[in-house]
C-alpha cells in the first residue's frame, strides 16, 4: 500500500502537465461533491430586479436573464454533467471489457458476431445515433447515459479486442493453462490485467468526449431540460445572448465544459503511468 | 555396440510400464482451401520413469507442436496418448487445466520474458499453480512451500516480490521452473529452456535442471538445438525432421555411430576445436509440409543417399539394433552394422 503511495506521489511529482490534470480533477471532484453546499446562491431562484448584469463582485460570472447567479449555476451542474459521464463511461468500458475480451480471445464465431455488431453501430454518425436514442427511449438522464455508453461502446471492444487478440497466444496464457486456469479465469485474471493500462489512456480521453456528447445532447434541447442547471443548456441558452454583448452567460459554463474535458485528456497518460507496474522502478 | 547390446537385451523384460506413451500422434493445420500443414505426423514414442528424452530438429520440424500436444495445450487430429496408463488425447485441450492428470504434465517455456505474466509477482507465478490445483492450502503453507520451491531453483527469497521486468533474464528463468516443478509433475516437458539466456547462464541452469531431476524424480522430455545439452543430460534421444521421427536411440549409441543420413549431418555440424572431417552439407530446399506426398521420404531431395526407391516407399521406423531404430532404406552403417 505504500508503495502505491510512494509510486503515485512519484508519478504526480515528475510530471508538471500529470500534476496540473490531477490537480484540476480534484478541483472538478470536490465541486462535484460540495457544489451545492459552497455554491454562493440559489441555482434555481429567479430575481428579474437583477437579470443580465455583468461580473461583478457580488455575482462573479455574471447573472442570467432571470436574474441566477451564473457561478453558482455552473458549480452546481458539475455533479451532473460529471456524473452522466462517469457512469455512461463506465457502463461502456464494463461492457465493452467482456465483449471485447471475449471477441479477442475466443475468435471464430463469436469474434465474427460481436464485431460485424459493433461494425454496425459504427456504420452510424454517432452523435446523430445518441440523438436518435434519447429521442426514441425518451427524455430522462438515464436515457442520456444509455445513449452515450452505446456510442462509446465501439471504441472499448474493438480496443480490447485487439490488445487481447496480440496477448492471446502469449507464453504467460499458455503457462496459466498449465498451471490450470480454465478460460475464463484466465481472461480475467491474466490477459484483462495486461490491457487495463492501455485502457486507462482510453477511459480518460473518452471521459471528455463523453461529457461534451452529454452537454452537446442537452445544447440541442434533449435529455436534461432547463430549468435544471447544466453547462450545455446553459451555453444554449446563452449563446442567444452573445450577439447583444451579454457575453458570460454562455462564456463562463463553455469555459468549464473546456476544462473539464482538457483535464480528462491530460490525466490518461498520468493514469497509464500509475496502473502500468512496468512503470515502477 | 558389441557391449551395449547383451545389457539392453537384459533389459528390456524388465521395463516398468511407461510414464508417457505416444502412438500414431497426428496433427494437421488447415491452411487455405484443401491444403493442410501436417506439422506432426505419425508419431510413436514413450519415455520411462525416471528417463530423460531428448527431442532435436531444425526449426520448423514440429518440436514445438508435439510438446504441445503431449502437454495437452494443443487438441490432436488423430493417434493416441497415454500418460501413466491413462488416455488424454480424448480430452478436449480446453478442458484439461481440470483433468487430474494436469498437475503431473507440465512445462518449462522457451522465452522465460515471454512465458511470465508482467502483472504476476515471481511470487504469484510460482504460487498460482499451487492455489489452482493443489488442495486447499491456507495462506502460511502456500508461503512456506513458494519459499522452499524457490530455494530449490536458487531464487533469493528478496527476489519473490518481484516483477518479471524487475528480474534478470536467468532468474526469470528460474521463476518459470519454480512454477513448472510446484506441483510435483512426474514429466517436465522442457522447450529449449536455455536457448534465450546467455551461455553463462545456460550452464548453470542446466546443472539445476540435473539436481532437480535427482531430487524429484521426474521424467525429462528435453527439446534443444544444442545437440551437446542433449548428449550431457539425455538417455536417449528422438530425431525429428519435418514432422516425423526418423533416429531414435540411446545418446551414445546416436551420437558415435548415427544412422540415419539427417543425424549425421546434423551430428558432423557440431562445432568442435577437435580436428573432424567438414560437415556433410544438406544441399537442396527442404520438402514442404504442406500436403505432403505420403509415399516419398521427407529428406528426399536433401538426402545425399536418396535412391528412386526413397519416393516410392516411406521408410518406417525400424529397428536396428535393440532400442535404437532408424526411418531410412539405406542407413548410414548398415554393413557395418550387420558385420558388428
Amino acid at each position: 500500500m505504500t508503495t502505491t503511495l510512494k509510486h503515485t506521489r512519484y508519478v504526480i511529482g515528475e510530471n508538471l502537465i500529470t500534476f496540473a490534470a490531477f490537480a484540476l480533477f480534484l478541483a472538478l471532484a470536490l465541486m462535484a461533491i460540495l457544489g451545492p453546499a459552497i455554491a454562493p446562491y440559489s441555482p434555481l431562484t429567479t430575481n428579474s430586479a437583477i437579470a443580465l448584469q455583468s461580473p461583478s463582485l457580488a455575482h462573479w460570472f455574471g447573472t442570467d436573464q432571470l436574474g441566477r447567479d451564473v457561478l453558482s449555476r455552473v458549480m452546481v451542474a458539475t455533479r451532473l454533467d460529471l456524473g452522466i459521464a462517469v457512469l455512461a463511461v463506465a457502463l461502456s468500458f464494463v461492457v465493452g471489457s467482456f465483449l471485447g475480451t471475449c471477441a479477442g480471445y475466443f475468435g471464430g464465431w463469436t469474434d465474427r458476431i460481436i464485431s460485424r455488431c459493433i461494425d454496425t453501430l459504427m456504420a452510424f454518425p454517432l452523435f446523430v445515433l445518441a440523438m436518435g436514442l434519447v429521442a426514441a427511449l425518451g427524455n430522462s438522464i438515464e436515457n442520456i447515459i444509455y445513449a452515450t455508453a452505446m456510442i462509446n461502446l465501439p471504441l472499448y471492444t474493438r480496443v480490447i479486442r485487439s490488445e487481447v487478440l496480440v496477448r492471446r497466444s502469449a507464453g504467460f496464457v499458455e503457462a496459466a493453462r498449465l498451471t490450470g486456469n480454465g478460460d475464463w479465469r484466465i481472461m480475467a485474471y491474466h490477459l484483462f490485467p495486461n490491457v487495463l493500462p492501455v485502457m486507462m489512456v482510453h477511459v480518460s480521453l473518452n471521459m471528455g468526449w463523453a461529457i461534451l456528447n452529454a452537454a452537446g445532447l442537452s445544447f440541442i434541447g434533449l435529455g436534461v431540460q432547463p430549468p435544471t442547471a447544466e453547462w450545455g443548456i446553459m451555453v444554449a441558452e446563452g449563446a442567444t445572448y452573445i450577439v447583444s454583448g451579454e457575453w458570460w452567460l454562455a462564456l463562463f459554463p463553455g469555459a468549464v465544459l473546456m476544462l473539464a474535458v482538457f483535464c480528462f485528456n491530460l490525466l490518461g497518460d498520468g493514469l497509464r503511468d500509475l496502473i502500468d507496474p512496468r512503470m515502477r522502478t | 555396440m558389441t557391449q551395449l547390446q547383451p545389457h539392453f537385451a537384459n533389459a528390456l523384460p524388465h521395463l516398468p510400464p511407461p510414464l508417457l506413451r505416444v502412438e500414431n500422434l497426428c496433427k494437421v493445420f488447415p491452411v487455405g482451401k484443401a491444403a493442410q500443414l501436417h506439422a506432426v505426423d505419425q508419431v510413436s514414442f514413450q519415455i520411462q520413469p525416471g528417463e530423460s528424452l531428448g527431442l532435436v530438429g531444425e526449426s520448423g520440424c514440429g518440436k514445438s507442436t508435439l510438446i504441445r500436444l503431449i502437454t495437452r495445450l494443443l487438441d490432436v487430429t488423430s493417434g493416441e496418448i497415454y500418460f501413466d496408463d491413462a488416455l488424454l488425447s480424448t480430452t478436449a485441450a480446453r478442458q484439461f487445466p481440470r483433468s487430474q492428470h494436469r498437475a503431473s504434465l507440465q512445462l518449462v517455456f522457451q522465452d522465460p520474458t515471454d512465458s511470465l505474466n508482467p502483472r504476476f509477482s515471481a511470487y504469484d507465478t510460482i504460487a498460482d499453480p499451487i492455489r489452482r490445483l493443489s488442495p486447499q492450502q491456507d495462506k502460511q503453507q502456500l508461503q512456506a512451500r513458494v519459499a522452499e520451491l524457490a530455494d530449490w531453483v536458487g531464487l533469493p527469497q528478496d527476489l519473490l516480490s518481484r516483477f518479471p521486468h524487475q528480474l534478470s533474464g536467468g532468474q526469470k528463468a528460474r521463476v518459470g521452473i519454480a512454477r513448472a516443478i510446484a506441483l510435483n509433475p512426474k514429466l517436465l516437458v522442457l522447450d529449449e529452456p536455455t536457448s534465450a539466456l546467455d551461455v553463462s547462464v545456460q550452464a548453470v541452469i542446466l546443472h539445476l535442471l540435473a539436481d532437480l531431476k535427482q531430487r524429484l524424480g521426474m521424467s525429462y522430455l528435453f527439446v534443444s538445438h544444442d545437440l551437446n545439452v542433449i548428449r550431457l543430460l539425455c538417455d536417449r534421444v528422438l530425431v525429428m525432421y519435418l514432422g516425423k521421427i526418423v533416429e531414435s536411440g540411446p545418446v551414445d549409441q546416436i551420437f558415435s555411430h548415427p544412422q540415419h543420413p539427417y543425424t549425421e549431418a546434423l551430428i558432423s555440424a557440431i562445432p568442435s576445436f577437435e580436428s573432424k572431417p567438414h560437415p556433410i552439407a544438406l544441399t537442396g530446399e527442404p520438402r514442404s509440409p504442406i500436403n505432403p506426398a505420403p509415399q516419398v521420404c521427407r529428406l528426399y531431395g536433401r538426402c545425399p543417399r536418396g535412391e528412386d526407391r526413397c519416393q516410392q516407399v516411406m521408410p518406417e521406423l525400424q529397428a536396428i539394433a535393440p532400442n535404437h531404430q532408424v526411418a531410412c532404406h539405406f542407413p548410414v552403417s548398415a554393413a557395418a552394422d550387420s558385420r558388428d
